[in-house]
């Protein structure tokens, strides 16, 4: 704090019309200032605080991150029928073809309620710029927005007029549907607040009903039911926020009750969507929430990681400055000193 | 021009020269040329053609042997030289004698009358004063007519291929301003031939009807508003756009605009260009504003303009060329006009020039004799006058007037330019002839020249890197994609999105694919617009707002206020702050610079008796006159000598006594000095202020007052003097004045006892040629002897003469001078014909020494650049014993340094002397770091080197391969000191050292002479002091006093430096880990450029998110305090070393920014792998970690935290957020109510806190252990500050206040 550097030459006696400067701290940049130097002992007490922080909190999204039960079912390939095994887009595309398909899943242990149902899709870019881009938020807002589709090339409109909701994004909805039942008692899905608050309130119009969807020469994916408003297509909400990366996964329902361990749930997938086209993967995944999400190790690792490099690293600086230290401020290390009799050479 | 062997002299004063290895010391005997006969034959060079020959002139005078004392032999060399006592004072203003023209004819002089019948005016000789165009010539203030003069005087010499001193001395100290009489005249007999009546503009006189008839002249009205309400838009986005910065945010726009490349939305990518058009057009409006409003002030003055026959006021902005304007005392000028008559009956009339040149003291114009008498409301005046086209020279004005069918030729002096104001005239009468845009300051008001900085510079090779890197970026994102395309495209056509066909419509149609080329190129450009702020454009406008407020600061700087003359510091160059924290060399003029440039008279030698007691008695004697019943006194107070007062109170009855008489007489007469009365408060007082334009001239002038010879009243016909109370009337039979061949000027005077007597002063050189040496050859002699001891303390030397005139002899110059002051070509060679007669065989009177004083502060402040490491090299047109003594007194020399002197006269001699000396100087270095360890810069106790070298030399090296000797020559020295340098050659010096290293190079400089230097050197500072505003207006920084360096560089110039590197460093980072999280994402989208960060924060990022941090830390941070800057000045090598900003530092930045970038985006991207997380969360995510981090970054790197810095960085960081969550709430935006989503798991919050401690530990780690093993001076000063016990080392501070305090007077 060096407020009163040089200062004191400047006295009020400034005449009338004088040009000199009138004094200020801040003009003459006199300002109180802080001026943090980093000691050695406050590196440590750096590290040492962060070590300390990190390393539970490591510890503890680990463990959480170990209790969140997770089952992963690869389908797409194991739900084609083998006379189709090398004619998978025939099989998909064809409308005669059963699409049903039985999967048995055993729970490894216990699920408590609520069992998230997710399914995964890889290599599905749907961060593709040309993907995301088509789409109109506009139009899914209000009635009134219907004709706004010009964003939404190339699903736009069709002979009958504009669509409802336009755009690649919801040409391209999910329409696998799966049902659960464990030893052959049906498992309700609840597919109620499987969205955002957010979103049936102001992002999806409660007037908006879809109009021409999948109706064009290409059926993209589900179709909706148009007598039911945006507002209450959930399907269509989670699909429409798009994913980070591309692979993904979108919450499909809850089963509210719990799995016990060993449980055989059998699952029966109308395995619908097209992957096959692209060489994607679907993969159907049930699992547990803990407070850190799902199942996940790497925040747990990251943060042991950078805590005991952290602690580490306090150490080694303890160390340097116990058997190393230099004496602060000692001119005896600047520069035109340090060759002079009594100067470091470091 | 003699001994041309090199002097190899170590300093006298050198107490261990003994135990130094034998230096050679060169005599002259070894010159064959010897021979010479005696001390003052050979001096004379007036002769061009002689001076040529170095041969036939050189010839050494004294036949020193080895054994002769070595200072007499370096004052052999000097004299015998042939250099010349610097006259400013001669070289001034008013010719007053010349063309008195047809005049004269009809009435024959009158000088009979007034010999016999005492004091009638002899009207005739001075009253139609040519003041000849030349002599203000070359002051002009732009640049180019600078150079220009200069550089046409310099061919001059060339021409006839001699050195003379002409071109080197007379330069200096008031130089260019005065510049060389007969080029100009030349030019001016020139220009009437020349002005043919096509380039030529004709004015009628009071007729506006023909005199706008072939040209409608436009009117007076000014226009300073660059922009009117319908062309402001046009224009202001015209002049905007000249910034290459603000075509490339254009070229983005436009490119965004295209519905292929549209990355971003319309809207958002233009909103970073139309926010900095809007500011820039905003301020540019609010300035325009002003000048509006100011012109119409201007525009809406009245003056008095003849209508009919009668004086009307009438609106500035309504007078016409050739109207005829009437202006009252202490009015402004409202356009450029010719002087038709005035209020005093010799045509005189005072102008104060200060808004035009900002010089303070008047100047004298003349009305024409022969339009003297006509009064235009009485009268109707006919005529016509032609001049040159206008033009921006103010000192110059070519033209002539037909009036009465005679030509009258027309100068600088007849003329009164728009921006003066008349003073000390009742009134004056003259015709428009350059009104409105077309005066003469209208069309000088340009701005400063521009310079780059070299920080800027550096940095535009990182900016291409930076471009290196971004094509890089793109290149692969489109190598990528063309890999994707090609490996995908048998399924292009079934891929979802990427579908060739458009089903949509029902019909076959191309959808959005170009083929596979055009996708490529496409994607090239689009990744060029998504990576955009990997220039950073943004960093251009912050500098220049980090410039503004730096430039603020060293304004408002308190210490750099200079109370005397009440002027601020000033920045005029707005882009090279950043370069006063890197000078390695400060190249100073010595006039003016160094010292005060307030001469004062010290000393004199009058009869061969030096009187020198007035620098001992402190008595000061107030002389004192009455006039009109008012007791004048003399503005300043000199100290005066009490027996040559004694002696002169005596009377002139002894041959003294008469001698001193007539000494004082001279000096009081012998000038073009104004006196002027100034009430003061007591009623029956008043101040006699002299007003010249040489200050030398006004010292001998006020010291002629304090011994009783007091200047009363000086028409151009007559001067009156009180002398002892006597009051005597002179008459001025002829004057002429100083001109740079004959170094001299001389005055006749019929005086009261009808004698007519000739005073001449003049430099030494000249004046001693011109002295009749049969007589009083021990009075010479001993003169000189005085002159050189006075020069020897520093003192400025001038020498006076006087001889009486017969009547006969009186005539006979008359008509000649009659004859040569009417010549229409070659007048002013043939005026200085005429001089040449009348100016010989004189007495000697005796010599003056006028003091220079050294300003307050300038040793301590030499010192501390020194100790800085900084290489501070003097640079005089003064002589070498002047500037020598002036070296030691201001600590440049020291008494342990040995000197190397050059003087040689011929390339060879010059080759022959630079080997020895930089032999000799290698041998010292080599046996001083033999017995020191110690480094050159701090240089205690080392042998230090002095190289002094005068002009003759330097026009041998400069421009030749002896630069090369003399830069390995200079680099070995402490001091340069270079005397007799001209200015041209001044500006040589700094480009030898400019173009050799990669030094930054500073010249100050005050007077006009110093401008080339100042616009050549990497930083320019102009000392606003008594010689003008040249020096200031070609500037780039202007202060008022030499020491004022030291806090500038010392103290702004590092915190500048420091600043301004960290933050170009910052900037690049923080754009570049953008770009980068940026790129990392894209290659994770099918190479399609997607961002997760939203469009608006991308655009925000630089001017919201980001912007302001920086740029308050590159305004307020300081890495240490003013105190211990100025206690340490070594710490100025930060800069010099280029500490702050260097290659290696910014490839660290780069490595940093790569970590740093990799952990903000991996981090989340791990974390949530395989998660349903959406891209508008993921994104948010980034944007606020990647701008927390950026400014916990800067937060980390700022040294002095205040609350401004507090609120800028936590500001930014809540403005983010506030923006963040705006954003989201928006519904029509894809990412409606993420953030507000993902804020409430604690995976968020986790994720946020392990990105900025992974990214920042690295950095902090590298700086802790940097700061802690390898400190830098200015960390460990740093720690001092904090830590240091400050009473221990503070060595240096009594020092430093001196120069820290301000100056009470």
């Amino acid at each position: 704090m060096d407020a009163k550097d040089g200062a004191s030459d400047l006295t009020s006696s400034t005449k009338k019309k004088s040009r000199r400067p009138k004094y200020s701290q801040f003009t003459q940049q006199e300002l109180p200032a802080c001026k943090p130097i980093l000691t050695p002992a406050w590196v440590i007490l750096i590290f040492v605080a962060i070590g300390i922080v990190f390393l539970p909190i490591g510890f503890a999204s680990l463990f959480a991150s170990e209790h969140v039960v997770e089952i992963v079912n690869h389908y797409d390939r194991d739900c084609v029928p083998p006379n189709y095994v090398d004619n998978k887009l025939a099989y998909i595309q064809s409308s005669k073809t059963n699409k049903t398909c039985i999967r048995r899943v055993t729970i490894p242990k216990q699920m408590k309620s609520p069992v998230y149902i997710y399914y995964q899709l890889d290599h599905f870019y749907q961060n593709h710029r040309r993907y995301v881009k088509s789409r109109s938020d506009g139009q899914l807002r209000s009635k009134s927005n219907e004709k706004k589709t010009d964003t939404c090339a190339p699903e736009r409109y069709t002979a009958n007029g504009a669509i409802v909701p336009c755009g690649l994004v919801a040409w391209s909805l999910f329409n696998d549907t799966y049902k659960f039942s464990v030893n052959n008692k049906q498992l309700g899905v609840s597919k109620k607040d499987i969205t955002w608050k957010s979103d049936p309130k102001k992002k999806f119009g409660s007037d908006v009903y879809p109009k021409n969807f999948q109706s064009g020469g290409l059926i993209g994916g589900a179709k909706l039911n148009s007598s039911i408003p945006l507002s209450e297509q959930e399907d269509l909400m989670v699909w429409m926020r798009t994913s980070t990366l591309p692979t993904f996964r979108k919450l499909y329902g809850k089963i509210e009750a719990d799995l016990e361990a060993d449980d055989i749930v059998t699952v029966t997938i109308e395995n619908n969507y097209n992957t096959y086209i692209f060489g994607g993967n679907k993969k159907l995944v049930l699992s547990t929430a803990s407070w850190i999400g799902g199942k996940n190790c790497l925040l747990g690792i990251a943060y042991l990681t950078v805590g005991g490099l952290c602690l580490f690293l306090a150490i080694s600086f303890l160390l340097l400055y116990l058997f190393k230290p230099r004496p602060l401020g000692d001119t005896s290390y600047l520069s035109w000193n340090r060759s002079a009799p009594g100067g470091h050479i470091y | 021009m003699t001994s041309k062997r090199p002097l190899l002299i170590p300093s006298p004063r050198t107490p261990n020269t003994q135990h130094l290895p034998a230096l050679p010391v060169y005599s002259d005997i070894a010159n064959p040329t010897s021979g010479g006969t005696g001390l003052f034959s050979g001096m004379d060079s007036r002769n061009p053609a002689a001076a040529d020959n170095s041969i036939n002139v050189e010839l050494p005078t004294f036949k020193s042997s080895p054994q002769r004392s070595i200072s007499s032999s370096q004052r052999s060399v000097s004299s015998s030289q042939g250099s010349v006592v610097e006259p400013p004072t001669f070289k001034s203003s008013s010719q007053r004698s010349v063309s008195s023209s047809r005049r004269s004819v009809v009435e024959p002089p009158t000088f009979k009358s007034s010999s016999q019948g005492s004091v009638v005016e002899p009207p005739t000789f001075k009253s139609s004063s040519q003041r000849s165009v030349s002599s203000l010539q070359s002051k002009a203030s732009g640049n180019n007519s600078v150079r220009e003069s200069i550089s046409s005087l310099q061919s001059k010499n060339s021409g006839n291929n001699s050195v003379r001193e002409v071109s080197f001395g007379d330069l200096e100290s008031k130089p260019v301003r005065y510049g060389s009489r007969g080029a100009d005249s030349e030019a001016l007999s020139l220009s009437q031939k020349d002005l043919n009546e096509e380039d030529a503009r004709v004015v009628y006189i009071d007729d506006l009807a023909k005199t706008n008839e072939r040209f409608e002249y436009s009117g007076n009205s000014i226009r300073t508003a660059k922009y009117s309400v319908f062309t402001f838009l046009p224009r202001n986005l015209f002049e905007q756009f000249h910034r290459v910065a603000y075509i490339y945010f254009l070229v983005i726009a436009v490119l965004n605009q295209l519905p292929q490349l549209a990355v971003f939305g319309r809207g958002v990518s233009i909103l970073p260009l139309a926010f900095v058009l809007l500011v820039t057009a905003v301020k540019d409006g609010f300035e325009d504003y002003r000048r509006h409003r100011s012109d119409r002030i201007e525009n809406n003055r009245l003056a008095s303009v003849l209508v009919g026959n009668q004086f009307h006021p009438k609106k500035w902005k309504d007078v016409r060329v050739g109207e005829i304007i009437k202006i009252q005392a202490s009015e402004a000028i409202p356009c450029d006009m010719v002087l038709l008559s005035t209020s005093d009956p010799t045509g005189v009339a005072y102008v104060q020039t200060i808004n035009l040149d900002g010089e303070s003291n008047l100047k004298t114009r003349y009305a024409k004799q022969e339009t003297l008498s006509k009064m235009p409301d009485k009268e109707k005046i006919t005529g016509l006058i032609k001049c040159e086209n206008p033009n921006r020279n103010i000192y110059g004005f070519h033209a002539f007037m037909e009036i009465d069918g005679k030509r009258l030729s027309l100068g600088p002096s007849n003329i009164i330019l728009r921006g003066c104001e008349l003073k000390n005239t009742h009134w004056v009468i003259g015709v428009a002839v350059y009104v409105g845009r077309e005066t003469k300051v209208m069309l000088n008001s340009s701005g400063a020249p521009s310079k780059r900085s070299r920080l800027e510079t550096r940095m535009n090779f990182e900016i291409i890197l930076l471009s290196g890197f971004l094509v890089a970026l793109c290149t692969v994102v489109s190598f990528c994609a063309a890999v994707w395309l090609r490996h995908n495209n048998d399924e292009l056509d079934d891929i979802l999105f990427y579908r060739k066909q458009d089903y949509s419509k029902g019909k076959v149609d191309d959808y959005n694919y170009y083929g596979w080329g055009l996708e490529i190129l496409f994607t090239f450009l689009m990744s060029v617009i998504v990576f955009q702020i990997m220039i950073p454009i943004s960093l251009y406008i912050s500098m220049e707002l980090v410039r503004v407020g730096q430039a603020y600061f060293m304004i408002r700087d308190g210490q750099m206020y200079d109370e005397s003359s009440d002027s601020r510091f000033q920045c005029r160059a707005l882009n090279i702050n950043e370069d006063l924290g890197q000078i390695k060399y400060v190249f100073s003029d010595k006039t003016g610079t160094l010292t005060e440039n307030k001469m004062e008279f010290q000393c004199a030698s009058i009869w061969g008796v030096d009187y020198n007691g007035g620098r001992s008695s402190p008595e000061q004697v107030g002389y004192s006159v009455e006039v009109d019943g008012k007791i004048l006194r003399p503005k300043m107070k000199v100290k005066a000598d009490p027996d040559l007062q004694q002696l002169l109170r005596s009377g002139k009855d002894t041959n003294e006594g008469k001698h001193v008489y007539e000494f004082f007489l001279a000096l009081a007469a012998c000038n073009t000095i104004v006196p002027l009365v100034v009430d003061t408060s007591d009623p029956n007082g008043g101040l006699l202020d002299y007003q010249g334009e040489s200050p030398d001239e006004q010292a001998l002038v006020y010291a002629a007052a304090a011994y009783g010879f007091m200047l009363i009243e000086r028409t151009s016909g007559h001067i009156v003097i009180d002398i002892q109370g006597d009051r005597q009337r002179f008459n001025v039979l002829g004057l002429h004045e100083f001109d740079s061949d004959r170094k001299r000027m001389s005055v006749i005077l019929g005086c009261p006892d009808k004698t007519i007597k000739v005073f001449v002063k003049g430099a030494d050189t000249t004046m001693f040629s011109v002295i009749d040496k049969r007589l009083n050859l021990d009075i010479i002699r001993a003169t000189e002897a005085h002159i050189h001891a006075y020069s020897s303390l520093g003192l400025r030397t001038l020498v006076v003469g006087m001889r009486e005139l017969s009547a006969t002899k009186f005539e006979q110059w008359h008509s000649s001078f009659e004859e040569a002051s009417t010549a229409l070509i070659g007048r002013a060679a043939l005026l200085r014909k005429v001089a040449g007669t009348i100016e010989n065989n004189l007495i000697i009177l005796g010599a003056s020494g006028i003091e220079d004083k050294l300003q307050l502060g300038v040793p301590e402040a030499i010192d501390s650049l020194r100790t800085a490491g900084v290489q501070v090299w003097v640079l005089t047109g003064d002589k070498q014993e002047t500037a020598i003594s002036i070296g030691y007194s201001s600590k440049l020399l020291t008494r342990r340094m040995t000197q190397i002197i050059i003087n040689s006269s011929s390339r060879d001699s010059c080759r022959r002397s630079l080997e020895d000396a930089i032999l000799m100087s290698r041998k010292l270095m080599t046996v001083s770091a033999d017995t020191q360890t110690d480094r050159g810069s701090s240089g205690h106790g080392g042998t230090q080197v002095a190289l002094i070298i005068d002009g003759t030399s330097l026009v041998y090296i400069l421009d030749s391969e002896l630069e090369e000797k003399l830069f390995e020559l200079a680099s070995y020295c402490t001091v340069v000191l270079c005397c007799r340098v001209a200015p041209l050659q001044k500006a040589g010096i700094v480009a030898l050292v400019k173009n050799r290293t990669a030094d930054m190079t500073l010249a100050i400089g005050d007077g006009a002479n110093d401008v080339s230097m100042i616009q050549m050197a990497d930083v320019g500072v102009g000392i606003s002091g008594q010689e003008g505003r040249q020096a200031v207006m070609s500037s780039d920084f202007a202060m008022g006093q030499f020491r004022f360096l030291v806090p500038l560089l010392l103290v702004h110039g590092h915190w500048n430096y420091q600043r301004m590197g960290y933050m170009i460093l910052y900037n690049f980072y923080r754009n570049a880990v953008f770009v980068l999280i940026l790129f990392w994402y894209v290659l994770f989208t099918c190479f399609s450029l997607t961002t997760a960060i939203t469009d608006w924060s991308s655009m925000l990022y630089s001017i919201i998110y980001t912007a302001v941090p920086t740029i308050v830390v590159g305004i307020l941070d300081k890495d240490l305090s003013r105190r211990t800057l100025l206690d340490y000045p070594q710490l100025y090598g930060a800069g010099q070393r280029q500490e702050c900003y260097n290659s290696k530092l910014f490839w660290l930045t780069v490595v940093d920014t790569f970590w740093q970038s990799l952990a903000v985006f991996f981090i989340p991207l791990f974390a949530y792998w395989g998660s349903s997380i959406d891209r508008s969360s993921i994104g948010d995510l980034w944007t606020l970690a990647v701008v927390i981090l950026v400014n916990l970054h800067l937060a980390m790197d700022v040294i002095r935290w205040n609350w401004i810095t507090h609120a800028a960085i936590w500001g930014s960081i809540i403005a983010t957020w506030i923006c963040v969550f705006v954003i989201d709430a928006i519904p029509s935006l894809v990412g409606y109510w993420a953030i507000f989503h993902v804020i409430k798991t604690a995976s968020f919050w986790l994720c946020l806190l392990a990105i900025i401690i992974a990214a920042m530990a690295p950095r902090f780690v590298v700086k802790f252990l940097y700061q802690y093993y390898r400190p830098s001076d200015v960390q460990i000063a740093r720690e001092l500050e904090k830590f240091g016990n400050p009473s221990a080392s503070r060595p240096a501070q009594i020092e430093m206040n001196a120069i820290l305090d301000l100056p009470r007077r």
